[in-house]
């Protein structure tokens, strides 16, 4: 499709056979990478079931939280930002659960996308969160987790595996108590 | 009843289409004439079937029938009739049955042409474009179902299918989520379809060079008998990517008209190819040269036609066009992938046969000027191509989004721009055949000077920009070319017909259209040019808070803040509306209205620019911001756009001299013309 | 101990121009043109493919902020490309930074248009030998070649 292997039309015609292979290369590595992308496009968010990515995650507060260290707990990743309305609908009933269960070896994550640390904090603070939050830097985890939008939260099992995954915000705390709770048993 | 009605109408054009192209085919192989005119009838058959599943989702929509789900999506009770009709192409799988429809009626008009001289072409043309539209259709009915009806389950939620599941009862949504607000513009209703237009327009030449191919008809028939087809084709959709321009000028509100976005750019591709194929048609009609080349370009059209609606569809790319993810992609991505494979290898089996009838000649003969052109059409096709897919492969092989946006296709085709401008004016004074340098040059150079009047006038004035001034050179030099050559036929005919001066031009204009007509497109161009030149380069802005009464300069322009209205309205907008004032040198000019709309159901803001228009400059506002309370400071962006109106009027002539060239010429004309003409010659 | 000692000579080179500046005059804020000229040139991921300057929603209304609170504290356009890229991505610019796979997208390009243009070359090279003129360009009885090519044009064209 470059204008290489089109305009070999121009020439008279001379069957090269290194020609014919060159464009068929090229027509195909074309599709290859577009059938490629849109696999990826297909494949969506993260599923139950599936490995949870390894990330780091550095919080306002200075601390690095990896994933490599919570090994056998049951980890809630929240993907917000500040400027996400929807996001507003769950913060409290994430802070509760938090304390509910911080005692039975769940760890809750905030990832913070595509914001910035002023407003970040301000929301943390409005919300009274005190969970570990940190930004999303070079938007890594986020593209880890092929998330779509915020909020999305994602709940990995004790064996590292996602047992939840909830696209949109929680419309309730026991939503997420049952999630918890089902993702602990597991 | 009418979705279902619609929807067996659909299933019935599919069933058509399939049988179309299976007899078509069969029949041209086994010669068997009337399974071929049977095929014809299948064909014929299509046209009504899809107008018919068209016109009940037309019912649906103006009858507010909000429990399909496609009509709960689109339209909402605060909308207008027209634009309910229109919400027709408003969401995905509505617009997939309006390119239906077009293909359908474009089919229909191509098979009723008189086909005595090329019977052979028929069941091809018949393969191909039945096989698009039953593609299209499978889309309509096994994915994206615009007749699917809401259900609700008992434990409550909401499912759609087309009929009733098992343990559901009907939903009956009293109001639907409504059009998306940016597309509820004037040019936005109309936009999408000019695009289709020329989309599936350029199926029917595609059609014919496939036809041609199988046939081993390998002449250049099927380009004359797709010439008009090709122009039309053009044309729909440069005046798409007009309108798209202006719609995004005037709604989108960024202080400009081309974004580099990649569905500008997916709609841009197939034009630019489609371009290049318009001149390079002509060296095959005239030399018998380049038929490879001109099978590779429409091959090139039609599947970037494809690609640009499967870009904008599959959710392959992120952009503010785009429509919602959708499961249609890998079947998109099949078809193309089996088009363009198949397409290729027909090429490839025929290389042999499409051996050029003469030679390629001197550089500066006509052909080569217009091979020139093509590599430079092609150039930028690649930079396009490129820059759109190359977020793709970025993510797949690194893991790491980028963005490729406007400074790279700015700087990328900027020189194949100036170059193509360049060879505008040269291509002109070049004949077909060996021509020296000489000879070009001969006829060159005085015109060459002549323009440097233009820049230098510029520079005088005060412009110092040497990339200015070099395109306004070239600009002025296509334009006293194109001017000269208008000037000199007209004189000819008028020596050698006794005909006055402005009869000669008419008729001249008249009887050659495509050529004159091809001409004052170059003037359109060269318009748009001004204009693109003008913002590209001369645009300047700025920002500013102001308190009530306070002003805000730009250049020669000062802008006053006189008050701000926030309210809602009866179609679920609240608008903040400012009253600007706007003076140059002092002299008041009137008001302005910059606004922002939000729209409460889809959570979008809208900025709307308020905008002081003039041949020179357009002076152009956007409310950027504003105090909620008490409105008394509000902040502004201002854009001083030099010339912007130039790409507007050019666009205006672009359209009118492509309809001019487009326009049929009858037959009998053209015979006695080329009599008069030889008789001359005889006479000589 | 060494190493520390150097770290806070740096960090005075760094600090000491700001700290200088700040005490001499308090520096006007940073214009909304100024703001606006370095978001013109960065690219939010909530809204693709509009830049960040003229983009409403509200996330990029934050990232305005910030450029304007980096101005602020003196610093340079650079600078606050590199915390945006840092923070959120490559992506954030407008054109990917040509290192490592990303040389592709300038590279490409240009490539294939001369692999194009020597394919031309070499038809222009092949067939200049043996061609010959086809249209007749005897001058006719007004010795106005071209209008002979007009006329010609005309026959040729039904």
């Amino acid at each position: 499709m470059t204008d290489k292997s089109a305009l070999e039309a121009v020439v008279p015609p001379r069957p090269v056979q290194w020609g014919v292979i060159l464009v068929w290369v090229l027509v195909l590595g074309l599709l290859a990478v577009v059938g490629l992308g849109l696999i990826r496009t297909q494949q969506g968010n993260i599923g139950v079931g599936a490995r949870a990515p390894d990330f780091q995650l550095t919080t306002f507060s200075g601390s690095t939280v990896d994933m490599a260290d919570l090994g056998g707990k049951v980890v809630v990743v929240n993907f917000w930002a500040s400027w996400c309305i929807p996001c507003e609908q769950e913060a409290v009933e994430l802070e509760t659960a938090h304390q509910q269960f911080k005692d039975q070896g769940v760890v809750f994550l905030g990832v913070n996308y595509v914001d910035t640390e002023s407003e970040a904090l301000a929301y943390l603070d409005r919300f009274g969160i005190t969970y570990d939050n940190g930004p999303d830097l070079g938007t890594r985890i986020s593209q880890a987790f092929r998330i779509r939008g915020v909020p999305e939260t994602y709940i990995v099992g004790r064996d590292g595996r996602l047992a939840h995954v909830k696209i949109g915000p929680y419309e309730s705390l026991s939503e997420i108590q049952t999630a918890v709770n089902a993702s602990m048993e597991e | 009843m009418l979705a279902n009605l619609g929807y067996f109408s659909l299933v019935l054009t599919f069933v058509a289409a399939l049988y179309g192209a299976g007899a078509a085919a069969y029949g041209a192989v086994r010669r068997r004439p009337a399974l071929v005119e049977s095929a014809r009838h299948a064909m014929l058959l299509t046209w009504p079937l899809v107008t018919l599943a068209s016109l009940s989702i037309i019912a649906l929509l103006v009858g507010r029938h909000y429990e399909v789900k496609y009509v709960a999506a689109v339209t909402s009770n605060a909308m207008p009739t027209y634009l309910k009709v229109t919400a027709l192409w408003g969401g995905q799988a509505g617009s997939l049955v309006f390119w239906s429809w077009l293909l359908s009626a474009f089919a229909t008009a191509a098979s009723l042409r008189r086909w005595e001289r090329d019977r052979e072409f028929l069941p091809w043309v018949i393969v191909v474009t039945m096989i698009t539209l039953a593609f299209f259709i499978s889309l309509v009915i096994f994915f994206e179902n615009p007749f699917q009806r809401l259900w609700q389950t008992l434990d409550g939620r909401q499912v759609s299918a087309l009929f009733q599941p098992s343990g559901t009862i009907p939903l009956f949504p009293t109001d639907g989520q409504g059009l998306n607000p940016l597309l509820r513009h004037p040019g936005m209703v109309i936009h999408p379809p000019m695009l289709y237009l020329g989309f599936v327009s350029f199926v029917i030449p595609y059609a014919f060079a496939i036809a041609a191919l199988v046939t081993r008809r390998t002449d250049d028939r099927w380009i004359r008998i797709t010439r008009r087809w090709t122009l039309v084709a053009w044309l729909f959709l440069s005046l798409g990517l007009i309108l798209g321009g202006r719609w995004a000028y005037d709604v989108l509100g960024w202080g400009g008209y081309w974004g580099w976005d990649p569905v500008e750019i997916a709609a841009f591709m197939p034009w630019l190819t489609g371009t290049a194929f318009l001149h390079s048609v002509m060296i095959q009609e005239k030399r018998g040269m380049l038929k490879h080349w001109n099978m590779l370009l429409i091959i090139l059209t039609y599947s970037l036609v494809i690609f640009g609606t499967f870009l904008t569809r599959s959710g392959v790319l992120s952009s503010v066009h785009a429509f919602a993810q959708s499961a249609i992609g890998p079947m998109f991505f099949g078809f193309i992938g089996l088009t363009f494979v198949v397409s290729v290898s027909l090429l490839m089996n025929r290389w042999g046969e499409l051996r050029g009838e003469n030679h390629l000649g001197s550089v500066f003969a006509r052909e080569s000027l217009f091979l020139l052109n093509n590599l430079l059409f092609m150039g930028i096709l690649v930079v396009c191509f490129w820059g759109v897919l190359f977020p793709l492969i970025s993510e797949l092989f690194t893991g790491q989004k980028v963005t490729v946006g406007p400074p790279f296709y700015e700087r990328a085709t900027g020189p194949l721009w100036v170059g193509l401008l360049f060879l505008m004016g040269v291509a002109p004074l070049s004949a077909y055949g060996a021509t020296s340098w000489r000879s070009l040059g001969r006829g060159l150079w005085k015109l060459l000077l002549l323009s440097l009047i233009v820049p230098a006038a510029l520079y005088f004035s005060g412009v110092t920009l040497a990339g200015a001034l070099i395109g306004y050179w070239l600009i002025g030099f296509v334009a006293i070319v194109t001017l000269v050559e208008f000037w000199r036929g007209a004189l000819a005919r008028h020596r050698r017909h006794a005909e006055s001066l402005p009869l000669a031009f008419w008729r001249m204009a008249i009887r050659n259209r495509r050529r004159y007509g091809g001409y004052i497109i170059h003037l359109g161009v060269v318009l748009m040019a001004i204009g693109i030149i003008g913002i590209e380069m001369f645009q300047t802005e700025t920002q500013g808070t102001l308190a009530r009464g306070e002003s805000l300069s730009l250049g020669r322009y000062t802008l006053t803040y006189e008050s701000l209205a926030q309210f809602d309205t009866a179609d679920g907008r609240n608008v903040a509306r400012a009253v600007v004032q706007v003076s140059r040198d002092g002299r008041n000019l009137g008001d302005l209205y910059p606004r922002r709309d939000f729209y409460y159901a889809s959570q979008q803001p809208m900025t709307i620019p308020g905008v002081r228009s003039s041949l020179q400059d357009d002076f152009y506002v956007l409310l950027v911001g504003w105090e909620p309370i008490a409105q008394e400071g509000a902040t502004f962006k201002i854009y001083h756009n030099p010339a912007v109106n130039f790409v507007w009027m050019g666009g205006l002539i672009f359209i009118a001299a492509t309809l001019l060239a487009a326009w049929p010429t009858r037959e009998f004309d053209g015979l006695r013309e080329a009599a008069t003409a030889r008789a001359v010659v005889a006479r000589a | 101990m060494q190493r520390s000692l150097k770290v806070y000579l740096v960090l005075m080179a760094i600090a000491a121009p700001v700290l200088i500046a700040s005490a001499a005059v308090q520096p006007p804020p940073p214009s909304d043109d100024e703001v606006n000229a370095i978001a013109h040139q960065l690219y939010c991921p909530v809204c693709e493919n509009v830049p960040l300057d003229v983009c409403p929603t509200q996330a990029c209304a934050q990232w305005r902020a910030t450029i304007r609170d980096k101005l602020a504290q003196g610093w340079s356009e650079a600078q606050i490309k590199d915390y945006f890229v840092e923070q959120y991505g490559e992506r954030v610019l407008a054109t990917p930074p040509a290192r490592g796979l990303n040389w592709l997208v300038y590279v490409l390009p240009p490539a294939a248009f001369l692999a194009g243009a020597f394919v031309l070359y070499r038809a222009f090279r092949s067939g200049g030998q043996n061609s010959e003129p086809l249209v007749p360009t005897a001058p006719d009885a007004d010795g106005d070649p071209y209008v002979a090519r007009l006329e010609e044009e005309l026959r040729r064209r039904s």
